[in-house]
Parts: C-alpha cells; sequence; structure tokens
C-alpha cells in the first residue's frame, strides 16, 4: 500500500499525471472512487479486497478529461485498476473513446474482491466475474504493484443458471425474464455505471420519437432491457459492476455473459483483450456465416 | 380470439436498392404473395436499429422480416456486412430472453429476384401462421394500456392517421 501511495504522490509531485483515480478507504470493508490532484492527499489511496468500483468509466467524463488541460502542457491521467478493469479501459482505446497515451495505468496482481461492501471476504462472498476470471495479471500497464495471488476456487453459479435457462423452453424464458425485467425501475444506475455506456446521449433520453417508453411499465422495461444488452454484446468486458449497481437486482449478469460467451463461441473473440485487434461490431468479415439469411 | 380468422401483422424492414426493388419485380411480374407483410422502406439492412423491430413487436407485429442486398452487393458497399455480424448478436439475445427464433427472420433479396421475394413472404407467413399470434408482448400491450390510457389514446390517434 505504502508503494503505492509514495508512486501516485510521485506522479503528481513531478506533474506527470494531472490526477490519480483510486481507491480510499471508507471503512473496515467499504471504500470509496477518489479522483486525486493534490500529492498529499495520496496517503489515503487503497487496494485490496474492496476496490469493487470499475474507476474505467471516469475517464470518458468530459470534467476528468478537463483535469488533463488545466496546465500549459497536456497531462495524463493515472488511474488505479483491477487487471478486468483494465479490459474496459483497452475497450475504450480500441473505440476511441481514450487515447492509450493519456492514460497512465497503474495496475495490481488481483487476488479477486468480494460481490459487495460490508461482507467477509471469503470463498463465499467472492464476485460472480471473480469465480470465471482469466485475468488475473493486467494485460497493458505502466506501473505493476502486488505479488501474484490465488483467487480462491468457488462453484460458478452464474453459469449454472446461464445453462438453466437455456435449458428452459421459450415460454419459460419468457416468463423468467419478463418476471426480473418487471423489477426494474429505469434509474439507469446499470447505464451510469457502465464504461462502455459512453454515449454524450442515450437513446432512451431520445423522446421525439420516443423508442424507449420511460415509465417503468413491463412493455418499456423489456425494450430498455433489451437494447442495452444489445448494445453492449460483444463489447462488454464483464466487470458486473450494472449488476452490482442494480437496486432491483436483476440479473444483468447473465445476459452480459451469455452475449460473450455466444462472441466467443462464434468469433472467438473476448472484448478487450487485446489492442492490435479491431472491436467485434465495430468490424465485419466477408467470410461470416450467412446461416440466419434466407 | 379465432384462429380460423386470425391473420398474422408482419412489419419487414426492406433496403431501398434491392429487396424493395424485388417486391417492386413480384408486383410487376404479377407473382401472388400473402397480404399481411408491410413493407417498411429503409435505405439500408445495416440502417435498421434494433428498436425498430422492438417497437414493431409493441405495436403489435406478430414478425418482423429484415431483407437487403446479398454480400458484396451492398449499394453502401459495407452496410449488409455490418448489419450480418449485429443481427446474430440480436437474435441471438432474443432467443436467450424468451422470444421465439421464427418471429425475427433475415433475408437477402436482391433486386432481380421478384419470385424469392414472395416465397421468403410465403414462408415467413406460414411460419407466424403455426406459431400463432405473439401473445406474450400483447399480453403486455393490454397491461400498459389500462395503466396508461392516455398514451394509448394518443397512440390510437397516430395509428389512425396513418390508416
Amino acid at each position: 500500500m505504502e508503494v503505492l501511495r509514495k508512486y501516485a504522490s510521485e506522479l503528481l509531485e513531478k506533474k506527470a499525471v494531472a490526477a490519480v483515480i483510486g481507491y480510499v478507504r471508507v471503512s473496515d470493508k467499504r471504500t470509496r472512487p477518489a479522483i486525486i490532484t493534490n500529492p498529499e492527499d495520496t496517503s489515503s489511496l487503497v487496494f485490496d479486497n474492496y476496490c469493487l468500483n470499475n474507476l474505467s468509466v471516469y475517464l470518458t467524463k468530459a470534467r476528468i478529461k478537463a483535469l488533463c488541460r488545466t496546465s500549459d502542457k497536456p497531462m495524463k491521467l493515472a488511474i488505479t485498476a483491477k487487471p478486468c478493469d483494465v479490459h474496459s479501459i483497452v475497450a475504450l482505446i480500441q473505440e476511441n473513446q481514450i487515447h492509450r497515451d493519456d492514460i497512465h495505468i497503474i495496475s495490481f496482481n488481483c487476488g479477486g474482491v468480494v460481490k459487495d461492501f460490508g461482507l467477509e471476504f471469503s470463498k463465499e462472498t467472492l464476485a460472480s466475474k471473480c469465480i470465471h476470471c482469466e485475468s488475473q495479471k493486467p494485460v497493458y500497464f505502466d506501473k505493476l504493484f502486488g505479488e501474484e495471488k490465488k483467487i480462491p476456487a468457488a462453484e460458478d453459479k452464474q453459469l449454472q443458471k446461464i445453462n438453466e435457462i437455456d435449458s428452459m423452453s421459450t415460454e419459460e424464458r419468457f416468463e423468467f425474464f419478463k418476471k426480473e425485467f418487471d423489477k426494474c425501475i429505469k434509474c439507469y444506475a446499470c447505464r451510469a455505471v457502465c464504461p462502455l455506456c459512453y454515449c454524450q446521449r442515450c437513446i432512451t433520453d431520445k423522446t421525439i420519437p420516443c423508442w424507449i417508453e420511460s415509465s417503468s411499465h413491463q412493455r418499456g422495461n423489456f425494450s430498455w432491457n433489451i437494447v442495452r444488452a444489445f448494445h453492449l454484446s460483444a463489447r462488454c468486458t464483464g466487470c458486473g459492476e450494472c449488476e452490482r449497481a442494480c437496486p432491483m437486482d436483476i440479473p444483468l449478469g447473465l445476459i452480459n455473459r451469455t452475449m460473450a460467451i455466444e462472441a466467443k463461441k462464434s468469433f472467438s473473440f473476448v472484448s478487450g483483450r487485446s489492442l492490435e485487434i479491431p472491436t467485434l461490431v465495430g468490424s465485419f468479415d466477408v467470410k461470416d456465416s450467412d446461416e440466419l439469411f434466407m | 380470439m379465432d384462429k380460423e380468422k386470425w391473420e398474422p401483422k408482419i412489419a419487414a424492414f426492406v433496403c431501398n436498392w434491392c429487396t424493395y426493388t424485388g417486391a417492386d419485380l413480384a408486383g410487376t411480374s404479377r407473382i401472388k404473395y400473402p397480404s399481411n407483410t408491410k413493407l417498411i422502406r429503409v435505405m439500408c439492412s445495416g440502417s435498421v436499429d434494433p428498436v425498430f423491430i422492438l417497437k414493431a413487436f409493441e405495436r403489435g407485429a406478430d414478425g418482423v422480416l429484415v431483407s437487403g442486398c446479398h454480400p458484396n452487393d451492398c449499394h453502401y458497399n459495407a452496410g449488409n456486412f455490418h448489419a450480418r455480424r449485429r443481427w446474430d448478436f440480436f437474435h441471438k439475445l432474443l432467443d436467450f430472453i424468451g422470444i421465439e427464433k421464427e418471429r425475427l427472420q433475415f433475408s437477402w433479396i436482391s433486386a432481380s429476384e421478384g419470385k424469392k421475394f414472395a416465397d421468403v413472404i410465403s414462408k415467413i407467413t406460414k411460419d407466424i401462421k403455426s406459431l400463432g399470434p405473439f401473445k406474450a408482448y400483447k399480453q403486455m400491450n393490454s397491461e400498459f394500456t389500462v395503466n396508461f390510457p392516455e398514451y394509448n389514446e394518443s397512440s390510437n390517434s397516430i395509428n389512425k392517421e396513418l390508416q
């Protein structure tokens, strides 16, 4: 922890970065995001199993980007990112939302995080994304801290649920999701917390014509949740923030992961893993399957 | 609803350059095909947003067809290639959510394929007829009209104008 604080404060003192986006402890089992511009404030930076937020969501915000232009020469933004958050950053770079040279990635060898604040870190409370995590080491970084850790092995309940839904009949699936989407209160927390939902103006905010009804009625809820899932299919890096942020506990991760599985199956593509290849939905191949088309 | 008398409503989003012209050819060649399908002309199959399809279902469509130029024939060079990849995911997503695969169909029909256009329309009409009305979505509609009568009145007046 001390090395992280020292490194961050040095970066700020040297004016190598305009701000450090990091985690600050609130209480024993709770952290919050913090945007630090003063070197003295780095003494509260932490990194542990309670750093849940995906901080890359801040990188696309205009007010954060404006920090880089506060002095004469443009400065970088430093971000502390878990290896899974680095995938989101990679996706953002691929989609031209940020530039690799503008970001200073401080990453860690990750040992998993809890699924929610206030819980004791153990096998049972492990976040579902960590259970099937294949990237404990970041794919890109400017500075790496921590020793390699092991994530405790746990049952992959999410995958079991997906398989269970897959084996249901169409009507049962519709009933299942109808019941889940019925809970939606259209707070758009899933959108606010998603690093890849960076549209300046979301389609749900467009009311003339009104494509997605804004009342939290089943019909609009269906449209919203389908459109959200579709806009993220083959883009979602699986950080699981939408599911965590959802106040109504809608299993959004189920849909996101299903689409990720499909992308891997049909195109051997996993979002946010490499800067060398283009995004899946942003590119095409003339040899793609024509199976769907009459 | 009497199953004998029920006729499906199908919305078809067709591209201006190929399928719409193909439909024209089917008409001028006097090829017969079921009249359940309402054609909506768009500039490219790649310009069809998934919300168009969801809106069609919301407004009572039992099935939706999206049709465009054959690969390599796109008027805009790559519109249908982008569409192909996108629809692949959308189709899988709808299937996972629990909407029958046959409710949403896709095809490539060129301007010279009047016969194929008639065949595709006949096939989708037959498919939707065997599936029956899209009760699941329609039930949500009826609940909606009970809860939001004002919205329904305004949308009814729009529908009347369209008719």
